[in-house]
């Protein structure tokens, strides 16, 4: 036995006794700690487990399809798949990135960055690394299942516009919502959400947008989904049918390869708009997946401004087409008799200046005027009425204002006068302005749209139609500004020879047979009309054509700008095309223009876009993946 | 009056408690680790009772006067094993802990545990009177604070932590003036405000501990996360469980180290406060036990060691238990007998071997 062993000591037994009472309370508090949560506050934390363990997942509503006239496809959406990769064990990440990189073919630098943008989110947010996921991406994260578990798919509803460019600024395109979106309706989107973002797609959004679904799944801590609940199936959005007319479109788009420019046709009788056309353009497959920011830095500081729809934003001086609105003002003011003339000697001096016109017309009358285009009958024209006469026939045939076509951004274009001059400007108007004015020049400036609806309204006795896109839509009752029959009758057989008289302005080269084909060609510089008188030459030139068919109570009018085309008369084979091709189709011989000059080819079309023909009339949606 | 100790003589009482225990124990790591790539753990966990069990026999049989008088050479093997373990022990999640022998991986501090309890039992047997000096309580002070500090090099705040309670509970017992004891109270007050702000001198990880422990919502997926998950799967578990392999946060994985450091708040959601308190009455008969062995000691040695066992697996309950409701940090500080662990589960074992060793040789002359 050790020395110090010795029971010689008492063993304490007091303090053993008081060490067991403090036993028996602390365990009592801790009973009381566990009563506090499992008894007073079970139901909160009952609570909290099961937001713990039941995750929300939204089943995304395909969005409406866009359709034309004839029921085929414009804009459509199919179910594609996306890549995610979960970043819960950074570590395991980090060790396969070469093979996923490799895998998925993503570079790694890119792989990366994006890794390291997504690092201040929380970690149980997975970052969607591929979006539009090829069948060999998927087959790859499907046969890896076992050794890359953190690649995930996930099922999206993407955009396709078939037709890839054609249509593309009057579609418009599809992005995620903005921030200060979610900030007006936070009850309808969430982050990430895909909205219209322009064109057709921003102003149908409300019935293009179908709600999406809810599926309630049991999640583990690392956020996989164990099993699903329930699901609140998608109400897919509502297709709209548009007034386009694919097959004159397509005549349209066709003309317009390799030009700047736009067109606008439509039914003149309703404001249905039949093809719209504005180039340059871009192809919104881009936008549907996700647009680098390279490219979206590109198209949005590109000089050819690509996202502009120029038939309703372009605001241009409409130049010899303004002839329509001069003469309208002439016959309907009576301020100057119908019969009115002048001596053309090829150019004229009004308040010290000289006024060129394009050739010595001789003895001109109001018909000569309009038909050889002649500027110095117009300018004395303009003269005679005044500022305010001519801004206020301009302004009442839809010059100046808003078409009110269903489209965001339509631009007002702008008609000046004395009231203007002094808002703007705040000086007098000089009468010197009027003279360009009268030949649509100066600070007079139209949109085609507007162009196209005011000669529809001269030609069908002062009805102003709404242009419109969506079909069977609710019209309201057309804008009327009665011209009468005498002034209808003198103008719309002008606009006629244009077209088919020897010394029209298209020399008749635009003639279409038992057609009743007419129109206004129009040449406008794109610099200030001072400059070019001062430099005594022409300089960058935009040509307008509007046409019309028949002459009186129109069936058809299109307008066409071409910038940079130099003369009006280039561009009336546009939109002579496209009246054939309106006839043809209403006779039924009519024929598609060789697929080598059609407009629907799109070079630049994403690959993970499928082109599908137009013949197939029915929204296809592809086969999900299991 | 025998000669010689016999297996008779083993707390059987004792032994039914712990077997109720672990028996809880292994089927909360089996419905906790089941459904996940772990699955099997609980067979592991019997292995180490049945090895805790065998040393548990082994160290009955050594006198515990024996392992007292080589209590200076332990104490010394004990700091130079630390020591080792600060130069070649490997690291695993983050703290060296573990030195290798024969392939298998020891955790040095659970030695440490055994140590200090023989060396301060027998420090307070040789101090032999019933006032304890302030010099006497220096030295027990010394003898403690040198394995703490080597143990917090680790780092591994938590054992560190559990050595403290055996020289206080020791002291206590070897007649600590109220004085003195009212005077180390106000000075562990005094204390705090300081330690608070010395924090900067901690390590990241204790400092985000304490802080998550003092805000636990603002840091969701850290340290603060496992104690709200463990909260949630606590409170969620209601008066009457969710049921055995039931509950979502324990089979979903929300509760952190469910079947270790967390396995009474799995339990807690599973078998609900009624599950719970027959969990900690279980233990409070363990403890109660053993303060009876220490009460019906031969001597004051005896006493000395069965308390300072007392000491150390009462701090593990109270610590533990404490940390899963959210009333403590997290300590890494295992449930005795019930957490899954090879090192942690034959401690115990050998542990209470000592305790059995003691009771054995009360009647033996």
């Amino acid at each position: 036995m050790a020395p110090w062993g010795i029971s010689d000591q008492k063993i304490p037994q007091g303090r053993l006794a008081l060490f067991s009472y403090l036993s028996v309370v602390l365990v009592a508090t801790l009973l009381v700690g566990f009563w506090k949560l499992q008894v007073v506050q079970s139901d909160h934390f009952a609570d909290l487990a099961e937001k713990n363990r039941i995750r929300y997942i939204p089943i995304i509503a395909p969005r409406g399809a866009m359709l034309d006239r004839e029921g085929r496809v414009l804009a459509d959406s199919y179910p594609s798949f996306s890549i995610l990769l979960l970043r819960d064990d950074p570590k395991q990440v980090e060790k396969n990135l070469p093979r996923i990189e490799e895998g998925l073919g993503i570079s790694g630098d890119d792989l990366r960055q994006q890794l390291e943008e997504a690092k201040s989110e929380p970690k149980f947010q997975p970052v969607v690394i591929k979006p539009a996921a090829s069948d060999a991406d998927i087959a790859f994260v499907e046969s890896h299942r076992a050794d890359l578990p953190m690649l995930e798919l996930m099922m999206v509803q993407r955009r396709r516009y078939p037709h890839g460019e054609m249509l593309a600024n009057t579609i418009g395109y599809v992005g995620e919502v903005s921030p200060q979106d979610l900030e007006n309706s936070p009850d309808k989107y969430r982050p990430g959400d895909i909205v219209g973002k322009a064109g057709l797609e921003k102003e149908y959004n409300d019935q293009l947008e179908g709600t999406d679904g809810m599926r309630r799944a049991v999640v583990n801590s690392v956020g996989k989904m164990v099993r699903t609940l329930d699901d609140v199936d998608a109400i897919p959005g509502k297709p709209i049918q548009l007034t386009i007319d694919y097959d004159l479109q397509s005549v349209a788009e066709a003309d317009f390869a390799n030009k700047e420019g736009a067109l606008i046709a439509m039914d003149a009788r309703t404001g249905a708009v039949l093809a719209m056309v504005s180039r340059p353009t871009y192809d919104p497959n881009d936008f549907a997946v996700r647009i680098p920011a390279k490219e979206w830095a590109e198209l949005n500081t590109d000089p050819q401004t690509p996202l502009l729809n120029r038939a309703i934003q372009a605001q241009l001086a409409p130049g010899s087409v303004f002839k329509v609105v001069m003469a309208t003002a002439m016959l309907e003011s009576k301020a100057i008799p119908a019969s009115y003339t002048v001596y053309c000697p090829g150019s004229a001096v009004f308040y010290g200046r000289v006024f060129h016109c394009d050739h010595a017309h001789g003895m001109v009358d109001l018909h000569k005027g309009i038909v050889a285009s002649c500027d110095v009958y117009f300018y004395n024209v303009g003269k005679l009425l005044g500022i305010d006469r001519i801004s206020h026939y301009a302004t009442a045939l839809g010059l100046g204002r808003r078409t009110g076509i269903d489209l965001p951004g339509e631009e007002p274009g702008l008609v000046p006068s004395e009231d203007w001059v002094e808002r703007v400007y705040h000086h007098k108007w000089y009468p010197g302005s009027t003279i360009s004015v009268s030949i649509g020049q100066g600070a007079v400036m139209a949109t085609p749209v507007q162009l196209a609806r005011m000669i529809a309204a001269v030609a069908s006795g002062g009805t102003l139609i709404r242009p419109h896109l969506l079909k069977n839509a609710n019209e309201p009752a057309p804008e009327v500004f009665p011209l009468s029959d005498d002034t209808v009758r003198q103008i719309t057989d002008a606009l006629w020879g244009v077209v088919n008289e020897p010394d029209g302005t298209t020399s008749e080269t635009v003639k279409l047979q038992n057609i009743d084909f007419s129109g206004k060609t129009g040449t406008a510089q794109t610099e200030s009309f001072e400059l070019q008188n001062k430099l005594g030459k022409h300089l960058k030139e935009n040509g307008w054509f509007i046409g019309l068919a028949p002459r009186r109570n129109p069936e058809i009018v299109v307008a066409a700008l071409v910038q940079g085309a130099g003369w009006g008369s280039s561009v009336a084979p546009i939109v002579r095309d496209v009246v054939k091709a309106y006839y043809d189709k209403k006779e039924g011989h009519f024929q598609m223009p060789t697929p080598q000059t059609a407009g629907n080819a799109s070079p630049s079309a994403s690959p993970a876009v499928k082109p599908v023909k137009s013949s197939s009339l029915v929204a296809s949606v592809g086969a999900q993946h299991q | 009056m025998k000669d010689r100790p016999s297996v008779h003589d083993f707390d059987w009482v004792l032994m039914a408690l712990v077997a109720a225990i672990c028996t809880i124990g292994v089927l909360e790591i089996y419905s906790s680790t089941h459904a996940s790539a772990m699955a099997g753990m609980q067979w592991k966990q019997l292995i180490w009772i049945g090895i805790g069990i065998a040393g548990m026999f082994i160290i009955s049989r050594i006198d515990y006067h024996t392992l007292l008088d080589q209590a200076p050479v332990l104490y010394i093997v004990g700091i130079a094993g630390l020591l080792v373990v600060l130069v070649l022990g490997y690291s695993r999640l983050g703290a060296k802990r573990w030195i290798s022998i024969g392939g298998e991986n020891l955790q040095v501090s659970e030695l440490m545990k055994l140590i200090i309890i023989i060396v301060l039992a027998r420090y307070f047997t040789e101090v032999r009177t019933d006032r304890l000096t302030f010099r006497d309580l220096a030295k027990v002070a010394a003898l403690t604070l040198v394995p703490v500090a080597l143990i917090l090099k680790q780092p591994d705040l938590g054992t560190a932590m559990v050595l403290v309670p055996v020289a206080v509970v020791g002291a206590f017992l070897a007649g600590i003036e109220w004085k003195h004891l009212a005077i180390g109270a106000v000075v562990v007050a005094l204390l705090v405000p300081v330690a608070w702000n010395m924090r900067r001198h901690l390590k990241p990880y204790q400092q985000q501990r304490i802080q998550t422990f003092l805000h636990p919502e603002e840091d969701q997926r850290g340290a603060g996360y496992q104690i709200l998950q463990s909260e949630i799967a606590v409170g969620s578990g209601g008066f009457w469980g969710k049921g055995f392999g039931k509950g979502s946060q324990n089979q979903l994985g929300f509760v952190p180290v469910r079947y270790s450091d967390f396995i009474l708040a799995a339990l807690a959601e599973e078998q609900g406060f009624i599950g719970v308190c027959v969990v900690l009455l279980l233990y409070l008969g363990l403890i109660l036990r053993l303060v009876d062995n220490a009460q019906k000691a031969k001597d004051k040695a005896g006493m000395y060691v069965v308390m300072g066992v007392t000491a150390i697996l009462g701090f593990h309950v109270l610590v533990n238990a404490s940390m899963v409701i959210g009333d403590m940090p997290v300590t890494g500080i295992p449930l005795p007998l019930m957490s899954y662990g090879g090192s942690a589960t034959a401690f115990v074992f050998l542990a209470l071997g000592l305790v059995m060793n003691v009771r054995m040789r009360r009647f033996v002359n």
